[in-house]
């Protein structure tokens, strides 16, 4: 009998599949879909080594916006944005996409300079984005505090209205049962323990429940990139971070948007819930392991309070850490291998949520194809050979 | 009700408190969940449902009883001390905030050998013993006093009052009571958030080794009607009747699957109570016969499936039979307190004796002992209880989530099999308590609706209880967040009425206004000083490090895109640093003073970064390299004295001049031992006076004061920014983002052909030779009084606005210009210096201005004003 909420099979395994995506993630589940929603391409498996949408995708603060300041990022961020803005429709499943606004506040003149920057950029590439005086601040977001006696005062912001926040449960549920009504077998517990070669190519992979034929091997296992391509002998450029987050307890409505700031490094908004959700920077240390250190909490919540005095009573409730794959520029590496047959998808360092949609429709697309979409072109393995790096923490200024 | 006798409160001092404004009055020793129960009031209603409902628990996993009191938005009343005047509300599930927490909050760093978690029964034992022994012991226990669960049991005073006293002669014993050990990271640091009159402390403690002795929370059952106020845990009615002297209800129905909950039985009926135990084992238990005697009932194979009564409980079902009661004791057996051994990396087994995950392997220097390792009655594992009419909406696992087993079989009936995912999709386990009741029931309830085992629990994540934002912040608050640095002349500009910026940590002079001056105004004024008269900055902030030994010449060459090795004692020159991939990182005057030590300049904010930067090659590449390197910032004060009159100025006060550009001499000034160089960020004749910064603000007034004849003017970073912007001197991070190469910015001239450099192989990379790169230009805005906003794009002048539009670059730096007569600006261009002449737009929200392409030299490009 089929449940009225069903939302996935628990299939058996095949011996053999077109397409294995090794990752159940976000990433991983919307490849899926695409996969079989725009290439027809239906006989594919998606390996989980726990279960699904249980690494970043369960673990980031679910923040959305495609303001980004290279036009290769804002162009796939952007493309991103579009297919957020269908996706509870097309998906039938509502994700609670709410476009509340995504401020990101200036504290130097530095940071000026890049907002102003970035704003003039996203406009001319066609993203919504506005530069917002210290009053306007107020008025979007009346809880910051932009008096001038905090350390680093509030000299202004970027706000892009149409960012904001989505639950990030229900996106990888609504793929994933977009994708296992397509046909996409979703298997858990199933541990990719190597590569099945034959000559160069990988053509299969080993498993915790044995070997598996595939046409094409697709990573999509943030936090775990490097090991996993290692055991195809490919040696990523990728260091792998902690990246912390917490909640508070369920609180009356108090924050209206989301609100991020490099400087004073905190990010925050209030969960359709209640709780307030907050992340700042990594770890600095390289790591697997999904914690973090307390320091780094302790100074994301001075962080909070400097710049939200009312959060002062509130308590943290829950703190996590997921693991990001940094790239040297910062940005994603979406496409094919020096190993044929074998994908990669990873790299997305922070950003990795907020590209779900469109991080799975290219991937998907070059899959399919055997080539990158013009879409992830930029952002190939190659790069790093040519020089032609999207270097978005380039924006990031010193300050002289 | 309150007990006439008995319990650890002080009935010589009532206190009084309200509820939802509602006047009642307790004693001190109470909890506020306490003298809530005494006075029968009720918790908040539910959070979706808005059933009613009651306190349940008597510690931190109480799931209904959430009070807002005053500011604080939501603490279990179970964990608040009652205190005289206290105002609390309840809460259905949300909490208030609305004033900041003025609150003290501080930090303590800690070492210890033995950190004992918890001060019950076997945290005291480990404790004591750890403690004769003459080691460096901290109890760390959440309650107000020492006991644990023993305070609820009045027969074990005498011992506990000894123990304690024991613990107390001990020198090197530290207790800390409402204290809990909330986080247990990695190498054996444990973070405890102590409470303290009007704030608190976090203690972070490193110790040889932990005793975890966190003791067990009781599970509920899961019947119909579970939630029903007067449905208590066993040991929670215990704990209120023994500690606090109140007892829920008059007739009990104590409903168990275990033993423990018959001393609750006993305890009830010797306060008065009458008693009915309804044991869900079918085989009787040896202790019934003790309730019988002391005038109880028990029934074996018995248990409850329903309750009725509005708000109250007045009656339970017993199968086909209906008890009136108006208080349900359940016990579900017990679990124990795992989260810290976990949280350490400690792996769990499920125990089918106790039908509880108990610690298994420990990963870090810890060891779990008494009911936190599992020392529980064993229990007949029930962990749904079927009701008549095969109904499943009201036996809720978890209260404050308002969810129940339907919801659970609703997430594996869509195919969920993780506790994660039930977790996720049923929302329980993810409120203030973080499931502390509810977690392992709803794995009992996913492994009957599966027919398979139960499945591993959800992760334990730091905190184990709600902290305190304001805890965790501690001090690092406004001025603490990140202390201000300044320099030594700093009170001398605040003095001045200078504007500030914040560049790094440090606090900046901006601009020096006159009264009823405009920015642009004192701008201007400061600009012109400096090319025509005597300008004076402080540039103590630059970064400075200290390089020593020798291979430092040799180190430099390979850091520095320009070689280093050879320049003469004496001298100094301008040098550019690029990262490993070629890009533009930092920039500064480097001075060599001898053979093998130089001073290396750096900019203000980059100065750490490039310490981190020689320290890692250092470390890591070249180990062989004898170098020192040693940060001197904050060592020297820098006083740059600027225009054509400064060498007035300095010879004034210096015994010595250095001879040409680029040089130095160690002499005095103003009677003090002092470095003067002779470099120029200005293109104008300059100097650079360093002396050690306690000297700093004196001599920086014996400057003003020798500059007062020739009108010297003190100028800000804004001056500096214009005075290099029409020298077209690039400023490393504004006019570079990261995606510069030194060729990018036409300075060909520092890239070394000859000698290897970080960044060198980069250089050569297709894309960083490509010739169509943006590279660095100057712009004149056709209207000479235009000003380009930094960050504005630039597009061809013929570029059709429509998304996405392609750009060609955009502005870094734009200024108006005294020595110009107007504005001007500098810009990265694709394919710069292919453009020059030629114009181009820059597109606005509100208009578009033109400007044309230049060289990036706007001011006195042959350089004949360096030398005065």
């Amino acid at each position: 009998m089929t449940h009225p909420d069903r939302l996935w099979r628990n299939p058996c395994l095949k011996w053999s599949y077109d397409v294995v995506i090794v990752g159940g993630g976000g990433h991983g589940l919307a490849t899926a879909y695409y996969l079989a929603r725009e290439h027809g391409i239906t006989n594919v498996a998606v390996l989980e080594k726990g279960w699904l949408a249980g690494g970043n995708m369960a673990r980031n603060t679910t923040i959305i916006r495609s303001n980004y300041l290279m036009d290769e990022s804002a162009a796939i961020y952007e493309h991103a944005m579009k297919l957020w803005e269908g996706l509870s429709d097309e998906l039938d499943y509502d994700i609670l996409f709410s476009q509340r606004g995504v401020l990101n506040l200036a504290h130097t003149l530095g940071d000026v300079r890049e907002g102003v920057r970035r704003v003039n950029a996203n406009r001319l590439n066609g993203v919504d984005a506005e530069w917002l005086t210290p009053d306007q601040v107020k008025e979007f977001c009346p809880i910051v505090d932009i008096s001038p006696d905090v350390r680093y005062p509030v000299l202004g912001a970027t706000l892009q209205p149409r960012g904001g926040i989505a639950k990030h449960d229900h996106v990888a549920w609504a793929y994933a049962r977009a994708a296992d009504r397509l046909g996409v077998d979703l298997v858990q517990g199933c541990e990719v323990t190597g590569f099945v070669r034959s000559g160069g190519r990988v053509v299969g992979v080993d498993t915790n429940r044995g070997p598996i034929r595939a046409g094409a091997v697709a990573l999509a296992s943030a936090g775990h990139s490097s090991v996993l391509a290692s055991l195809a002998g490919l040696r990523l450029p990728i260091q792998s971070h902690p990246l912390q987050a917490m909640v508070s307890e369920l609180l009356e409505p108090v924050h209206p948007c989301v609100v991020m700031s490099n400087h004073v490094h905190v990010y925050v908004s209030q969960a359709h819930k209640g709780e307030l959700v907050l992340g700042a920077g990594i770890d600095p240390f390289n790591s697997y392991a999904q914690r973090g250190s307390v320091h780094v909490v302790e100074h994301q919540l001075a962080a909070a309070l400097e710049l939200f005095p009312v959060f002062g009573h509130a308590h943290v409730l829950r703190t996590w850490a997921g693991i990001v794959d940094t790239s040297p520029d910062a940005s994603p590496i979406v496409g094919p291998t020096p190993v044929p047959g074998l994908y990669v998808n990873c790299g997305w360092g922070t950003g990795g949520f907020k590209a779900t949609p469109a991080s799975g429709w290219v991937y998907a697309h070059t899959i399919a194809h055997g080539e990158p979409h013009a879409l992830n072109r930029p952002f190939g393995l190659d790069r790093f050979t040519t020089g032609a790096l999207v270097d978005e923490h380039g924006a990031a200024a010193v300050a002289h | 009700m309150r007990l006439p006798s008995g319990g650890r409160i002080d009935r010589t001092t009532p206190l009084t408190f309200t509820v939802d404004g509602v006047t009642h009055t307790g004693y001190r020793g109470d909890t506020l969940a306490s003298a809530m129960l005494a006075n029968n009031v009720l918790a908040g209603p539910s959070i979706h449902l808005g059933r009613p409902r009651g306190i349940v628990a008597a510690g931190v996993e109480e799931p209904n009883a959430l009070v807002q009191v005053g500011p604080e938005p939501m603490l279990p009343a179970t964990t608040v001390e009652l205190t005289d005047g206290i105002e609390a509300t309840t809460l259905s599930g949300r909490g208030r905030l609305a004033t900041p927490n003025d609150g003290y909050f501080d930090k303590t760093y800690a070492h210890c050998d033995v950190l004992v978690v918890g001060g019950g029964r076997a945290g005291l034992a480990a404790a004591v013993e750890a403690g004769r022994s003459g080691a460096r012991v901290f109890l760390a226990d959440e309650q107000p006093e020492l006991g644990g669960s023993l305070l609820s049991t009045p027969d074990t005073w005498e011992w506990l009052d000894t123990v304690v006293a024991e613990l107390a002669s001990f020198p090197e014993t530290r207790v800390l009571t409402r204290a809990t050990v909330f986080g247990y990271y990695d190498h054996n640091y444990l973070s405890i958030a102590q409470r303290r009159p009007g704030g608190g402390r976090l203690w972070h403690v490193r110790a040889g080794r932990v005793v975890l002795a966190t003791g067990a929370h009781e599970r509920p059952l899961v019947f119909a009607g579970n939630d029903r106020p007067g449905v208590m845990l066993a040991g929670a009615v215990r704990t209120y009747l023994n500690r606090y002297a109140v007892r829920p209800g008059r007739r009990a129905v104590v409903c168990t699957n275990n033993d423990s909950a018959y001393a609750t039985a006993l305890d009830l009926l010797e306060s008065g109570a009458e008693v009915l135990v309804a044991d869900v084992r079918d085989e009787e238990s040896a202790l019934a016969a003790l309730v019988r005697s002391a005038g109880g009932e028990v029934r074996a194979g018995t248990t409850v499936t329903g309750t009725t009564g509005s708000p109250w409980v007045t009656s339970v079902s017993l199968g086909s039979e209906t008890a009136d009661c108006d208080l349900v004791a359940v016990s579900g057996g017990w679990n124990p307190v795992v989260h810290l051994h976990s949280q350490a990396g400690g792996t769990l087994r499920y125990d089918d004796a106790t039908a509880a995950f108990v610690p298994d392997v420990a990963r870090q220097a810890h060891v779990s002992v008494g009911s936190a390792n599992g020392e529980l009655d064993p229990v007949h594992p029930l962990w749904t209880i079927p009701a008549a009419d095969g109904s499943w909406d009201t036996h809720f696992v978890d209260q404050q989530r308002d969810a129940t087993v339907a919801d659970v079989l609703r997430a594996t009936g869509a195919g969920m099999r993780s506790a994660e995912h039930v977790k996720r999709y049923t929302t329980i386990g993810t409120a203030h308590d973080q499931g502390k009741t509810a977690g392992v029931n709803t794995l009992g309830v996913i492994a009957e609706a599966l027919g398979a085992g139960t499945p591993g629990p959800t992760t334990y994540r730091p905190p184990y209880t709600p902290v305190p934002f304001a805890l965790l912040a501690g001090r690092d608050r406004g001025a603490l967040l990140d202390p201000a640095r300044v320099t030594p002349i700093h009170a001398w500009h605040v003095a001045r009425g200078a504007e500030f910026e914040n560049v790094g940590q440090w606090r900046r002079p901006w601009y020096y206004p006159l009264p009823g001056e405009t920015m642009t105004e004192a701008v201007l004024r400061e600009c012109r000083a400096a090319r025509e008269g005597v300008g004076v900055q402080d540039a103590s902030t630059l970064g400075k490090i200290e390089l020593v030994g020798p291979d430092a010449g040799e180190f430099l060459n390979r850091m520095y895109t320009n070689a280093f090795a050879k320049l003469p004692v004496g001298t100094a020159r301008y040098g550019m640093m690029c990262t490993a991939d070629g890009m533009v990182f930092d920039d500064g005057v480097v001075l060599r003073l001898a053979e093998d030590r130089y001073l290396a300049t750096t900019t203000t904010g980059n100065a750490a970064a490039v310490l981190d930067h020689f320290e890692e090659w250092l470390q890591t590449e070249w180990p062989d390299l004898r170098v020192h390197c040693t940060s001197v910032t904050e060592q020297w004060a820098t006083i740059a004295v600027v225009g054509p009159l400064s060498g007035r100025v300095v010879g004034a006060l210096a015994a010595d001049l250095p001879p040409k550009f680029m040089a130095f001499v160690d002499t005095t000034v103003h009677g003090v031992p002092a470095r003067v160089a002779r470099i120029s960020f200005s293109g104008e004749l300059a100097y650079e006076v360093n002396v050690a910064g306690w000297h700093g603000l004196a001599v920086w007034e014996a400057v003003m004061a020798a500059g007062e004849e020739f009108g010297i003017t003190p100028y800000g970073t804004e001056t500096m920014h214009v005075l290099r912007a029409e020298k077209g001197y690039p400023i490393v991070g504004q006019d570079t983002d990261g995606t510069v190469t030194p060729l990018d910015l036409g300075m060909d001239w520092i890239v070394s052909k000859r000698k290897s450099f970080v960044g060198k192989r980069s250089l050569r990379r297709p894309d960083t030779a490509r010739p169509d790169r943006k590279q660095l230009v100057g712009l004149l805005p056709v209207d000479p009084d235009d000003l380009l906003p930094e960050g504005a794009q630039l597009v061809a002048p013929d570029t059709p606005l429509d998304p996405p539009v392609p750009m060609l670059g955009h502005v870094t730096s734009s200024y108006r210009s005294a020595a110009l007569g107007r504005t001007f600006a500098l810009a990265l261009l694709r394919s710069g210096r292919d453009r020059l002449g030629q114009v181009v737009h820059a597109p606005l929200a509100d208009r578009t201005i033109a400007a044309i392409v230049t060289e990036p030299v706007f001011y006195d490009p042959e350089g004949t004003r360096r030398d005065g």
